[in-house]
């Protein structure tokens, strides 16, 4: 790849129509250099973090929305069995066609998951974690979570090693997490009030009895926070994931995170519901709805004060593959495993590992450059940007099957999401039925970043008041949104003259 | 007596597996199976059955002639 370019000044901005710049509320703009809590800022980079746990975050893809753009993960399928039931999950259900977490395509064993482990980092040269997060819980399956992690261990030990639980056998096994260098595990915390509990999960199996309702939630909950408790003794980094379930936890989320903050936990991830009936969960069979992206968007930012709210979690299947919000595991099922296993060289991950070092301090001194230009202004806005990747803005509008949307203020350009959404363009064809959803999923934006975009596109988003862009093409993101916004500032102010510096 | 898991319901997820007192049950055909002659319906251990309490996908067919749901 060429040496990275800074953005250069946009041009000079032309009068544009009214677009959806919101002022900031009163108190809500970061004075320049000061910082109200402890996650200021707009990127998690290292500046932000104490340096023992920028180390054990900045490569991995779930931990940090920054590595995101530049590293991937991998999931090995090897703990089917689970000890609880949710009410958003049915365990019968495998389909190829579908993207979600506890469903997979192909069971493996632990030996299959180390040879698989080393088949995707021959080929992926960004994989830089392998978690165990199902289809079932991965501590119901101890044996087999285990010998996976001693296997990958043995053959590459350069890679970061995580896992998901539900908390409830955690517990008995925090000093064998401790032992295979497990650093980072995620709890789903949906609750920590069982009367609450009880409308998420219909039973679970403790201490050899299933026990039901409000008990299993007790019971469950008394174990989820022994298990973070434990952790974040042990010194172990722990993401909680939750739910958020319209009417049942939507409110009680702020409790949640409150209570797991206070108990140490680094990064809290509230997700949407998903519901669709024709998975067959219990939620689904009943018309429970999950929440829109503003519902959502709404309570992780009630809920972000000095704890970090995860935003960049596409809820990835159990036995996903590639950078997050791509899935390549259907290239490496298990009758093509042992060739590509066999190519494995660990040097052109380290070499990867070196050039993304690099990219990401230029990445950060562009962004700090046009933050410094934005310093006082009071207003923000939301910027949707294609990309495939390596923290650039280099994705054609209609190839994209998700926008990644950044918040762009004084305070710097954060991510605050990404938008799901229909491929405009399909082997050549423009899809125009796609565009209404496109426009729709993109309604709150003020412009759209892309490294290219057609004339028809383009004129249709400029009549739904989303400002197409394409002078960024190849550059930085953070640093690209930033620049935008410094340009549409000035070319909107009354006088044309910018009050930024 | 013994229970026995209806295979079309299996998920083949083991839960069951290190659960069984007696380890009566065991892959067959891509799913599990109970051993008829090993299985005691966990009576004199545990209180429920164990492979049915752990069952995530509910498939261990009940033989309710079984002295434990006889009574």
């Amino acid at each position: 790849m060429s040496a990275p370019a800074h953005p250069s000044p946009p041009p000079p901005g032309t009068p544009r129509k009214v677009i959806a710049i919101h002022a900031a509320a009163p108190g809500a703009a970061t004075a320049p250099g000061g910082c109200s809590s402890g996650s200021c800022g707009s990127s998690d980079g290292p500046a932000d973090l104490p340096a023992h746990i920028w180390e054990k975050v900045k490569d991995h893809p779930c931990y940090s929305s920054e590595a995101h753009h530049h590293f991937a993960r991998m999931h090995v399928a090897v703990a089917p069995a689970c000890n609880i039931q949710c009410n958003y999950c049915n365990r019968k259900y495998d389909c190829a066609n579908e993207s979600r977490p506890g469903v997979v395509s192909e069971k493996l064993t632990p030996e299959m998951a180390g040879k698989k482990v080393l088949a995707v980092a021959a080929e992926i040269p960004q994989l830089s974690v392998v978690g165990i997060a199902g289809p079932g819980d991965a501590l119901a399956n101890p044996a087999k979570t285990f010998k996976t992690f001693e296997l990958i261990q043995q053959t590459a030990p350069d890679i970061k090693l995580c896992l998901s639980t539900n908390g409830l056998a955690l517990p008995d096994h925090v000093e064998t997490i401790k032992k295979f260098n497990v650093d980072h595990v995620t709890i789903t915390i949906n609750m920590v009030d069982p009367e609450v509990g009880q409308h998420i999960y219909p039973w679970v199996f403790h201490n050899h009895k299933r026990w039901h309702g409000l008990e299993a939630a007790k019971i469950l909950h008394e174990r989820q926070m022994l298990g973070l408790e434990m952790l974040t003794q042990a010194g172990i980094l722990v993401k909680v994931n939750s739910v958020l379930i319209p009417g049942i936890n939507d409110q009680h989320l702020k409790e949640v995170n409150r209570v797991v903050k206070a108990k140490g936990a680094f990064l809290h991830n509230i997700m949407p519901l998903i519901s669709d009936p024709a998975h067959g969960t219990h939620f689904g069979l009943t018309g429970q709805r999950g929440p829109s992206a503003a519902e959502l968007k709404a309570l992780q930012d009630e809920c972000e004060g000095d704890m970090k709210l995860m935003r960049h979690c596409r809820q990835c299947r159990a036995d996903a593959v590639g950078m997050l919000g791509e899935d390549r595991s259907q290239e490496f099922t298990s009758d093509k495993l042992g060739d590509i296993a066999a190519t494995y060289d660990p040097t052109a991950r380290q070499a990867y590992r070196d050039f993304v070092e690099k990219e990401r301090a230029d990445q950060r001194a562009a962004e700090a450059e046009q933050k410094a230009g934005l310093a006082g202004a009071h207003e923000k806005a939301l910027v949707a940007v294609a990309t495939k990747g390596g923290g650039r803005i280099n994705q054609h509008f209609g190839h994209a099957s998700e926008f990644q949307v950044y918040e762009v203020s004084a305070a710097g350009a954060k991510f605050v999401g990404h938008r799901k959404v229909e491929h405009y363009c399909a082997g050549g064809y423009e899809i125009d039925a796609a565009m209404p959803s496109i426009l729709d999923a993109l309604k709150d934006c003020a412009a759209v970043l892309v490294a290219r975009i057609g004339h028809c596109p383009m004129k249709e988003l400029k009549e739904a008041g989303i400002e197409p862009v394409q002078d960024y093409a190849h550059e930085y993101i953070e640093a690209s949104a930033l620049a935008w916004f410094q340009a549409r500032l000035a070319a909107t102010r009354p006088s044309g003259t910018a009050r930024v510096a | 007596m013994a229970y026995k898991i209806i295979a079309s319901a299996c998920t083949a997820c083991a839960a069951c597996e290190p659960e069984c007192p007696n380890d009566a049950i065991v892959e067959k055909n891509s799913v599990y199976a109970i051993v008829t002659d090993k299985c005691t319906e966990c009576v004199g251990h545990f209180d429920d059955p164990q492979c049915l309490a752990a069952c995530p996908a509910d498939s261990i067919a009940v033989d309710k002639s079984v002295p434990r749901y006889a009574a």
